[in-house]
C-alpha cells in the first residue's frame, strides 16, 4: 500500500475524481433544470385524500402532490407533534397544491403520511385554469346561464361549450383592450405633447389650439364606442358561471370570465397528456404574464429579450470588426497595439455590473438625459430617452461584448495565411480590395463566432440591465402598431431578469417556482444552443484553414 | 501568428494612379482612414468607461468653496442673537440682542426692512436666546417676567412670473407677551425651545435660582383650541456663573456650561429635574469659548481659544447614556464663534482674525480653511439650504456662498472604522438609506469590500482545486477522444447565466443544504475516501480483469462511485441528524455550537460562485498544461520519473504561470459575480468570516441601490466608487493574468 501511495497513482485517482465532479455537477445541473422545467407542463394526477390531522379532525383534500420529503420523527416530536403509533425514524411529507385560494386559507399545505386515511383518484374532478387566484379543484355540478341554473345531461361538454365561448368573447375584448384602446391613448398622448410643444415655442396659435381640441375631441368620441364595445363583451363574457363542488364539499359559483380552461387531468392517457404538454409549452412561449407573473407565459421577456439582443448585435457588430480590422491589419505592430490588445481582453473580465453603471450614468442619465432637453422638451419632467431603456440597454451590452468580438475576430484574421494576402496584393488589388473582397469573406465565419458568443453571453446577462432599462412587467412591447412602430426609449422584460424578479420578489415563491424553473430551461437551453453553434462553427473553421495552411 | 503584410511601396502607389484607377486608390486610402479612426474611435470607447467613472467619481473628493458675495452695513455695538438668510439667499436678516431685526437685499446691500419688537410699557429685554438655527426662531426674556417668541419668515409670491420674497416676523403665542414668571422676576440667561404643542423655558431668576416653566398645549377634541398647561420647577445643583445655556429641540435635555464644566440635566418632568453629568472639559491652558448643538442636536461641539473643537454625543454605558469625547478637530487659533448646518453635520469656525473653515464631524475633514478680510467677526449662521453664510464683522454683515457638495464622504470615513452619533463605539457601517429625515448616511466601503472578499474567497477555495485537478487529468492522463468532449463540456458552464445559478442556490441548493447538513459533512469526508479506495481496488484487481477495461477511461468509472456516495450522503443525513445533532443541525449549531445561521450563507454562495469560477479556472489552465512541450514530459519519464513525478515536477512546474492566470482570472470573476451573491445571500453588510452567514458585496450593493439613489447625490457617487473599485481590481488582476499568459506563451515557443 506504501509502494501504491509512492507511484503517485492514487493522486492521479483524485484528479480523475475531480474531473467527474465537474462533469456531474454541469451534467447534474443542466439535467435538473430541464426536469423541473420541463415537468411543469406535464398534466399532474390529481388526488383526493381523507386525512384525520392531530386533534381528530377529518378533512378531504383535492389537490396535486408537489413536493415530498422525509422529515425526521423528532423533529416532528419536538415541534409538538403527536404520534398514535410507532412510525420509525422518518416521517414522510406531502407538499400538496390544493388550489382554490379564495376559499381556503392556503393554497399549498404540508400533510404527513401518518395523517391520511385514505388516497383516491376519481376521474371527474375538473382542474379549472383561471385567470385570477389561480388554479381551481373541485367537480362539475351545474352551469348558470344568464341566470337560470342549468343542468344538462352531458355536463363535461356544456362545460367546454361554454367556457370556450367566455374565452372567445374575453379575447375579443383584449384585443380591443390592446390595439384600439391603446391606440387613442397612445395619440391622445401625442396630442398631449404636441400642444405643449407649440406652448412651449409660443406658437401655441387660437387655430391650433381649435385643431387639437377638434382631434381630441374625435378620439375622444371614438373612445366612448370602443369602450362601450369593450364592455359589452366583457358583461357578455361574464354572463354565466359554472357550479363547482370543492373539497370543503361546498358548491361554489365561479363566473365564466376569469376562466381559461378545463382539463379532465385523471381521465388524460398518455397521449392526451402528451398533448397537454405540448399545449402547455406553446401557451407558455406565447402568453402574456398573469397575476405578478407566477402564472401564465413569457411572451413578452422572449420578446424583450430576443429584440434588445438583435439590437445590440446590430450596434456591436460593425465596431466590433472594423476596431478587430484595424487592430489586425493597419495598426503598426508595438508595444502601444499589445497593450490595446491586452486591455481589450482584460474588459472582457470587467464585471458586467460595472458597465451597468457605465450605461446608467453615461447613456440614460447623461446621453438620454441631453436627447430629452433638445428633441422632447415637451415630456418634461416627465423622462423619453432619459430613462432607462431598451435602447440604452443594447448599447451597454454592447460595449460588454465588443471584447469578445474584438477577440474573436481578430483571431479568425490571423488564422488567414499571408500568402492569401500577399497573392492578392500581388495580383494588383489594393489592400481595401483585399480586405473586402478575400479576408473579410474568409474570416466571417470567425465573425459570425464572435457575434454568436457576444449573443450568448448579452441574453445571460442581467445584472447590468437591472439598472439600464429591464422592468418585472412592462404595459406595452418595445415594436407595436403605432407609429413609429420601434419604441427604443420602452422598458422591456427579459427572462433572466423574468427568473430574478419572480423567483425572489414575488408574493407566493411557492407557487411561482415550477415557472421559473421552466424559464430557465428556456433561457439556458437558447444560450446552451447558441454555445454549441459557436463551437461548432469554430471547429469548421479550424479544419477549413487548416487544410488551406498545407 | 502575427503576420506583417508588406505595404505597397510609393512607387507602386503612383504606378496604380498613373494607370488611370486614382479612384481605387482612393478608396484605399479612405479605407484606411475609415478604418483607423474607427477603430480609435472603439478603444477611445472602452477607454472612456474608465474616465467616466473617475468623472463621477472625483466631486466626492474636492473640497468645499467659500467666497464672498455680498455685505451689508449695521450699527450695533454687540454682537448678534443670529444672523440668516433665506432659502434663494436675496435677503439676509440680523437679529440683535434687543430684538431688532434688520432685513438687506443681498443684490443691493440694502437695508430693505427693520422691525422692533415692542416690549409691554415698563418692561425691557434682559436676556435673548436662539433656537436650533433650523428653527429660525428666537424668544427675548423681558424685566417683568414675560416673554416674547419671534421667527424670521420669508413669504415668496409671483407677481408677474417673478419670485418676490417678502421678509417678515412671526410671532407665536399671539402678539401678547406670555407670562413665564408668575412673581414678576427678570428672565435672565433665557433658553428656550418651541413647538407647536410645548415650550420650555429655563431662566435665571433675579435670586440667582435657576428655573424652568413648560407650557403643554392640548387641543380640545370639541373646539379645536388648544389649551395650555403650565408646569415650573427649579434646577438643582446649578452652577452660579453660567456662561451659556443650551435646550435640546426635543426639550428634553439642558446643557449649561459654566467654567470648564457642562452641567446636563434631565428636563423631561420640568417638576422635577434631575443632574444627569458633569462633564469635565479640562483642558490644560484652554478656555471654553463657545459651546453648540449639532445639527440633529445629538451632539455637542465645544470650542477651545485654543483653536481646538471637540465634539460631544451620548453613548450607552454603564451608567446610562453619557455624554462622551468623541473626536478633537485643531484649528486656528482663537475662535469666535461656531455655527452649524440646518440638517447636515458641518459646521463653520471663524477667529478672531477672519479665518473662516469649514469642517465635517463625521467624515472629519476639514473642508475649506481661509483667511478673509474680517475684522471683529462676531455670530455667524447658515442658509437653510447651507449654501451661504452671513458673518457679521466690524460693522457689516457679510454673505458668503459656499459649494459644499459631498462632504460626508471621505476616504477614512470609507474605509476606516468611524464613530457614529448613537453607536456605542467606532464601527464599518453601510447603511445608505433610512425612514427617518435626521438620518446620516453611513458610507462605509469596509463590510462591502469585506464581503466581495469573503464571497470570492470561499468560491476560490470550493473551485481552485477542483478545477486545476481537474484540468490537469484532462489535460495530462485523458484519451484525446474523451478529451474532445469533456472540455467543451465543462466550458459550456461558464455560458450559463449566472442568474439561474443564482436561482438555484437561493431556492434549491440553500433549503437543501440547510436540511442536509450532516450529509454535506459527510460528503466531504466520504468523497476523498470512496475515489482512493476504489482506486484501490482498481490497483488490486487482478490484471486479466483490468485488461478488459481500458485503461483510460477512468474518469468515467469513478462517476458511478461518486454518484453512489453523493446519493448516499444524503440519505443517511436524516439518520446522522437524529443520532449526533438532536434531530435538528439547525437548531443544534444555532443553540449548542452558538452559531448564528442563516439559511443563505457563505457556504451557498461558495458552492454556486464556484460552479461560476470552475469553468473560467478550467479552461485556462488546462490550456497552460496541455500546451507544456511533450518532449519535456518525454525527457522525465525516459530517466525514469513516474508519471506524478513527471507531472509534479516538470509538467505543473512548466505550466505553473498559466496556472497562476487561470486563478487571478477566476478571482477577478468571482469579485465581480453579481446575481449569484444577490440571489443566494441575505446581503446583509456584516463583518463576520462565519461560513454559516451571509455578506453584502460591492457588487450585489450596486444591483440592489444604484436604482435607487438621486443623481448626483454622494450615495450615487459612492456607488460609482464602488463600480470603479470594481472596474481597477479586476482590471488590474486579469492584466497580470494576461501578462504572464503572454510571457508563457512566448516561452513555450522558444522551448
Amino acid at each position: 500500500m506504501g509502494k501504491w501511495f509512492k507511484s503517485g497513482s492514487p493522486w492521479i485517482w483524485m484528479t480523475s475524481g475531480a474531473v467527474s465532479v465537474c462533469l456531474i455537477a454541469v451534467l447534474g445541473l443542466l439535467l435538473l433544470i430541464a426536469w423541473r422545467g420541463l415537468s411543469y407542463f406535464w398534466p399532474a394526477d390529481i388526488y383526493q385524500w381523507e386525512i384525520e390531522d392531530q386533534n381528530n379532525v377529518r378533512s378531504t383534500i383535492i389537490g396535486e402532490v408537489y413536493d415530498r420529503e422525509e422529515v425526521p420523527v423528532e423533529r416532528l416530536l419536538s415541534a409538538g407533534h403527536t404520534f398514535d403509533a410507532d412510525v420509525g425514524d422518518t416521517v414522510t411529507r406531502y407538499l400538496i397544491k390544493t388550489g382554490n385560494r379564495e376559499f381556503v386559507s392556503l393554497d399549498f399545505r404540508w400533510v404527513m403520511e401518518t395523517d391520511i386515511i385514505s388516497r383516491s383518484k376519481p376521474n371527474d374532478i375538473a382542474v379549472i385554469e383561471r385567470s385570477k387566484n389561480g388554479d381551481f379543484y373541485g367537480y362539475p355540478v351545474g352551469i348558470i346561464e344568464d341566470g337560470k341554473r342549468l343542468t344538462p345531461d352531458n355536463i363535461e361538454s356544456a362545460f367546454a361549450e361554454h367556457i370556450e365561448r367566455a374565452v372567445a368573447l374575453n379575447d375579443k375584448a383584449l384585443d380591443i383592450q390592446k390595439g384600439d384602446i391603446g391606440t387613442i391613448n397612445y395619440e391622445l398622448e401625442n396630442l398631449r405633447l404636441k400642444s405643449r410643444k407649440y406652448e412651449l415655442n409660443n406658437a401655441l396659435t387660437e387655430s391650433r389650439k381649435a385643431d387639437i381640441e377638434s382631434q381630441r375631441a374625435k378620439l375622444n368620441a371614438q373612445y366612448q364606442i370602443v369602450e362601450k364595445e369593450f364592455f359589452a363583451l366583457k358583461t357578455e363574457a361574464g354572463r354565466d358561471s359554472v357550479i363547482i363542488r370543492d373539497m370543503r364539499g361546498e358548491e361554489v359559483v365561479l363566473k365564466l370570465d376569469t376562466i381559461l380552461d378545463v382539463t379532465y387531468a385523471n381521465r388524460l392517457g398518455i397521449l392526451g397528456k402528451v398533448g397537454h404538454w405540448f399545449i402547455g409549452i406553446g401557451k407558455f412561449v406565447s402568453d402574456d404574464p398573469r397575476e405578478a407573473n407566477t402564472e401564465g407565459g413569457v411572451f413578452p421577456a422572449i420578446f424583450g429579450t430576443v429584440f434588445m439582443v438583435m439590437l445590440m448585435a446590430v450596434i456591436v457588430t460593425p465596431f466590433g470588426v472594423i476596431a478587430a480590422i484595424y487592430l489586425h491589419e493597419y495598426a503598426k505592430k508595438g508595444p502601444v497595439t499589445k497593450m490595446i490588445r491586452i486591455a481589450v481582453i482584460n474588459l472582457a473580465g470587467v464585471p458586467s455590473i460595472v458597465y451597468g453603471v457605465f450605461g446608467l450614468g453615461f447613456f440614460v442619465y447623461m446621453f438620454g438625459g441631453s436627447i430629452d432637453q433638445l428633441f422632447y422638451p415637451e415630456a418634461l419632467p416627465a423622462p423619453t430617452f432619459g430613462s432607462p431603456g431598451v435602447i440604452w440597454s443594447a448599447l451597454t451590452l454592447a460595449i460588454l461584448t465588443l471584447p469578445v468580438v474584438i477577440v474573436s475576430t481578430e483571431e479568425g484574421l490571423s488564422r488567414i495565411p499571408s500568402s492569401v494576402r500577399q497573392g492578392s496584393l500581388a495580383l494588383g488589388a489594393t489592400k481595401a480590395e483585399t480586405l473586402w473582397r478575400i479576408i473579410i469573406p474568409m474570416a466571417s465565419p470567425a465573425i459570425m463566432t464572435g457575434l454568436i458568443l457576444a449573443v450568448a453571453r448579452a441574453a445571460g446577462e442581467v445584472a447590468p440591465l437591472m439598472l439600464v432599462g429591464v422592468v418585472k412587467l412592462a404595459p406595452t412591447l418595445p415594436i407595436d402598431m403605432n407609429f413609429p412602430f420601434v419604441h427604443l426609449e420602452r422598458k422591456f422584460m427579459h427572462l433572466g431578469f423574468h427568473i430574478y424578479d419572480v423567483g425572489f420578489q414575488s408574493p407566493n415563491v411557492e407557487a411561482a417556482r415550477p415557472l421559473v424553473y421552466a424559464t430557465s430551461f428556456l433561457l439556458v437551453s437558447v444560450i446552451v444552443a447558441l454555445n454549441l453553434t459557436a463551437i461548432g462553427v469554430r471547429n469548421h473553421l479550424r479544419e477549413k484553414y487548416r487544410s488551406l495552411e498545407h | 501568428m502575427e503576420t506583417q503584410v508588406s505595404q505597397p511601396g510609393s512607387a507602386a502607389k503612383n504606378l496604380l494612379i498613373n494607370n488611370g484607377t486614382s479612384r481605387r486608390a482612393i478608396m484605399d486610402k479612405a479605407a484606411q482612414v475609415g478604418v483607423t479612426v474607427g477603430g480609435t474611435m472603439v478603444f477611445v470607447a472602452l477607454l472612456l468607461i474608465f474616465f467616466y467613472l473617475l468623472y463621477v467619481v472625483k466631486p466626492i473628493f474636492d473640497s468645499a468653496e467659500v467666497a464672498p458675495v455680498a455685505s451689508a452695513d449695521y450699527h450695533d455695538s454687540k454682537p448678534a442673537l443670529m444672523v440668516g438668510s433665506d432659502e434663494q439667499n436675496e435677503v439676509m436678516y440680523r437679529v440683535s440682542q434687543l430684538g431688532k431685526v434688520d432685513f438687506f437685499d443681498t443684490q443691493t446691500s440694502q437695508l430693505v426692512r427693520t422691525e422692533q419688537i415692542n416690549t409691554p410699557a415698563g418692561s425691557h429685554v434682559v436676556s435673548s436666546s436662539a433656537a436650533m438655527p433650523s428653527e429660525q426662531r428666537f424668544a427675548l426674556g423681558l424685566s417683568n417676567g414675560q416673554v416674547i417668541i419671534a421667527g424670521v419668515e420669508f413669504g415668496v409670491t409671483y407677481p408677474d412670473n417673478k419670485r418676490l420674497i417678502t421678509p417678515k416676523l412671526r410671532f407665536y403665542n399671539g402678539s401678547a407677551p406670555l407670562t413665564v414668571d408668575a412673581d414678576g422676576h427678570a428672565l435672565n440667561h433665557l433658553a428656550f425651545d418651541y413647538s407647536s404643542d410645548k415650550m420650555s423655558f429655563v431662566y435665571q431668576d433675579d435670586n440667582k435660582v435657576w428655573r424652568i416653566s413648560r407650557q403643554e398645549g392640548e387641543e380640545n377634541m370639541m373646539t379645536e383650541e388648544v389649551e395650555w398647561v403650565s408646569y415650573s420647577g427649579t434646577i438643582p445643583d446649578a452652577p452660579v456663573n453660567v456662561q451659556q445655556q443650551l435646550m435640546t429641540p426635543d426639550q428634553r435635555q439642558l446643557i449649561l456650561s459654566s467654567g470648564d464644566k457642562l452641567f446636563v440635566y434631565d428636563i423631561r418632568d420640568a417638576e422635577a429635574v434631575s443632574l444627569r453629568q458633569v462633564l469635565e472639559l479640562g483642558r490644560a491652558k484652554a478656555k471654553v469659548t463657545n459651546v453648540s448643538l449639532l445639527a440633529g442636536a445629538s451632539s455637542l461641539l465645544v470650542s477651545y481659544d485654543s483653536g481646538l473643537v471637540q465634539q460631544y454625543f451620548q453613548v450607552n454605558g454603564d451608567q446610562g447614556r453619557q455624554y462622551q469625547e468623541i473626536r478633537d478637530f485643531d484649528n486656528h487659533a482663537g475662535i469666535k464663534s461656531v455655527a452649524s448646518e440646518f440638517y447636515r453635520k458641518s459646521f463653520v469656525t471663524i477667529t478672531d482674525d477672519g479665518n473662516l473653515s469649514l469642517l465635517y464631524t463625521t467624515s472629519q475633514r476639514e473642508l475649506f480653511s481661509e483667511k478673509f478680510d474680517l475684522k471683529n467677526p462676531g455670530t455667524i449662521g447658515f442658509s437653510p439650504r447651507s449654501n451661504a453664510l452671513v458673518v457679521e464683522a466690524g460693522g457689516k454683515l457679510n454673505l458668503f456662498s459656499v459649494s459644499n457638495t459631498h462632504p460626508e464622504v471621505s476616504w477614512s470615513a470609507m474605509w476606516s472604522k468611524v464613530w457614529y452619533e448613537g453607536y456605542p463605539e467606532p464601527k464599518y457601517v453601510w447603511q445608505s438609506t433610512s425612514g427617518s429625515d435626521d438620518f446620516e448616511a453611513k458610507l462605509s466601503l469596509m463590510p462591502l469590500a469585506f464581503g466581495t472578499m469573503k464571497a470570492a474567497l470561499y468560491a476560490m477555495l470550493f473551485a481552485t482545486p477542483l478545477a486545476i485537478a481537474g484540468a490537469v487529468y484532462t489535460a495530462y492522463f485523458m484519451s484525446p477522444k474523451v478529451r474532445a468532449i469533456v472540455k467543451p463540456t465543462i466550458e459550456i458552464m461558464e455560458a450559463l447565466p449566472t442568474v439561474i445559478l443564482g436561482f438555484l442556490a437561493g431556492l434549491w441548493l440553500a433549503p437543501l443544504i440547510e436540511d442536509n447538513l450532516p450529509g454535506i459533512l459527510t460528503l466531504l469526508v466520504l468523497l476523498p475516501a470512496s475515489v482512493l479506495s476504489s482506486a484501490y481496488a482498481w490497483h488490486k484487481l487482478p490484471a486479466k480483469w483490468k485488461q478488459r477495461l481500458p485503461d483510460t477511461y477512468q474518469e468515467i468509472m469513478l462517476i458511478p462511485v461518486i454518484l453512489f456516495i453523493g446519493w448516499f450522503s444524503f440519505a443517511i443525513s436524516p439518520s446522522l441528524e437524529s443520532a449526533f445533532f438532536g434531530g435538528d443541525t439547525r437548531m443544534f449549531i444555532t443553540n449548542e455550537l452558538g452559531i448564528t445561521f442563516d439559511q443563505r450563507n457563505a457556504l451557498v454562495v461558495g458552492i454556486a460562485m464556484g460552479f461560476a469560477v470552475i469553468p473560467t479556472i478550467f479552461s485556462i489552465a488546462e490550456d497552460a498544461v496541455f500546451s507544456v512541450p511533450r518532449h519535456l514530459s518525454n525527457g522525465s519519464l525516459a530517466l525514469g520519473a513516474t508519471t506524478w513525478q513527471t507531472l509534479t515536477r516538470v509538467v505543473l512546474l512548466t505550466a505553473s504561470p498559466g496556472i497562476f492566470s487561470a486563478v487571478m482570472m477566476g478571482l477577478g470573476r468571482a469579485v465581480g459575480e453579481t446575481m449569484i451573491v444577490l440571489m443566494a445571500t441575505g446581503n446583509t453588510a456584516i463583518m463576520e468570516w462565519s461560513v454559516f452567514e451571509g455578506m453584502r458585496t460591492l457588487a450585489a450593493n450596486i444591483a440592489v441601490e444604484m436604482p435607487e439613489s438621486a443623481i448626483g447625490s454622494s450615495h450615487y457617487r459612492v456607488l460609482f466608487l464602488a463600480a470603479f473599485v470594481l472596474f481597477i481590481f479586476t482590471f488590474f488582476f486579469n492584466t497580470i493574468a494576461e501578462v504572464v499568459r503572454q510571457r508563457l506563451r512566448e516561452r513555450y515557443s522558444s522551448l
